[in-house]
């Protein structure tokens, strides 16, 4: 197997098996989503209006928590200088790890989004969409993520520091996440708003392997 | 293979701090170099440079051999830290097998040095569970189980008993042998024939 494989089942072992796994990201997505209609009130009228947008946010976050130490675990024990010295190069690394958080940790999220959204008064047939955008959004939280993180490297405050680089840049997915749900639901044009979340997802996932890369390279020196 | 390692007037700063300037020595095939010195002279920053995570201020490291100084760093040298890279929640088989087959090792040969090294009974174990001396053993075993030339290792004595000290000994020489290098910081002396490069302040 290559290497980028091995270090791909390693990520996967870590992710899974760390405190709980992805059954904690769904754990808090269920308990955050609780407090809408504790806050807002029970009246379903008000819960429907927002429940697509709040299911977002709170997957946005949900997503955050999973990715504060996608490095740093491996910074403070030493690890990542061995995966910075490896044949494959560090930008695939950075790549290969917010892959294995995404599948870990993104899928099951992107799961239970739909029963969320519905559960705050989503209409069922918007389930596949909603699964579709928080797949998408996921991967794109994955790596716009993974970029704080590494950011966040050989700081004190890291997971904070992590939460502050990154919730500017989920913004883009977000709305077109959000808008593609509304817009479908509402009967209107709802393609576009997914084209443009896949657009963002990919770009990110094309693009910030570089940024990492740069980032843990950096906190190493 | 590398065939040799070169220094050349090397100087290396940690943020305003100047670690040493003018820093020549060089290692061959087959040869060890302890690197020595007080407590910060920058013994563990001179293997990260020549490992290329730190870029020194001035002067060069270069290797004779391989094609280029990064195909040297990413084919051909292990960097054993002071930090071992194992995590403590997964067993040292699962570590083991991931450190070794990371670094271009096969299966048999990361259960082979595992045995080499006396760890055949500790594999099954979490690697929280294992003594200091057991962990550095163990993240020893990657770089006995995938063969490169040269070796930086940072105080590669310091949690190991005795006999760990003397089967160290037994596996840097065989490396030695086999063609290879090590540059090694240490306080204590190696426990093979090995050149001294004393960084003073």
């Amino acid at each position: 197997m290559s290497a980028l494989g091995v270090l791909f089942r390693r990520e996967v072992s870590l992710a899974w098996g760390n405190g709980g796994g992805p059954l904690l990201a769904v754990g808090f997505l269920a308990a955050a989503l609780t407090l809408f209609p504790l806050a807002l009130g029970p009246a379903p009228g008000p819960l429907a209006a927002v429940a697509a947008g709040v299911a977002w946010v709170v997957l946005a976050l949900a997503t955050l928590l999973t990715l504060e130490r996608l490095f740093e675990r491996d910074f403070e024990d030493g690890a990542l200088d061995l995966l910075a010295l490896g044949a494959p190069p560090l930008e695939a690394v950075c790549a290969v790890k917010c892959l294995a958080s995404w599948l870990v940790n993104g899928a099951p999220l992107a799961l239970a989004a739909p029963l969320a959204a519905i559960a705050l008064g989503e209409p069922a047939r918007a389930a596949p969409l909603i699964f579709a955008t928080a797949l998408l959004g996921g991967l794109a939280f994955a790596f716009v993520g993974g970029a704080g993180a590494a950011l966040a490297l050989a700081s004190r405050r890291g997971g904070l520091l992590t939460a502050v680089i990154v919730l500017p840049l989920i913004i883009p997915p977000v709305i077109f996440g959000g808008a593609a749900i509304a817009a479908y639901t509402g009967g209107l044009e709802w393609r576009t708003g997914l084209a443009l979340l896949a657009a963002y997802a990919l770009a990110a996932a094309a693009l910030t392997p570089f940024a990492m890369a740069a980032a843990c390279r950096n906190a190493l020196g | 293979m590398i065939a040799a390692v070169r220094l050349r007037d090397l100087g290396l700063e940690r943020g305003a701090r100047v670690l040493f300037t003018g820093l020549s020595a060089q290692v061959a095939a087959g040869e060890a170099l302890a690197v020595t010195g007080a407590n910060g002279a920058g013994k563990t920053s001179l293997l990260r440079a020549v490992a290329g995570l730190l870029r020194p201020s001035q002067g060069e490291i270069l290797f004779e051999g391989p094609a280029d100084a990064s195909e040297a760093r990413h084919a051909h040298l292990h960097l054993l830290g002071h930090q071992d890279g194992l995590k403590g929640a997964r067993t040292a088989c699962e570590e083991l097998l991931f450190q070794a087959r990371w670094s271009g090792a096969g299966v048999d040969g990361a259960l082979a040095a595992a045995e080499r090294l006396g760890l055949t009974r500790q594999l099954s174990l979490e690697v929280r569970r294992l003594s200091a001396g057991q962990k550095r053993r163990l993240a020893l075993a990657r770089l006995v189980a995938s063969p490169r030339a040269l070796w930086l290792l940072d105080e590669p004595l310091a949690p190991l008993d005795a006999p760990g000290r003397a089967l160290m000994g037994e596996v840097m020489a065989e490396h030695l042998a086999a063609g290879g290098l090590i540059m090694a910081a240490v306080h204590d002396p190696l426990p093979i024939a090995a050149r001294v490069l004393e960084i003073a302040a």
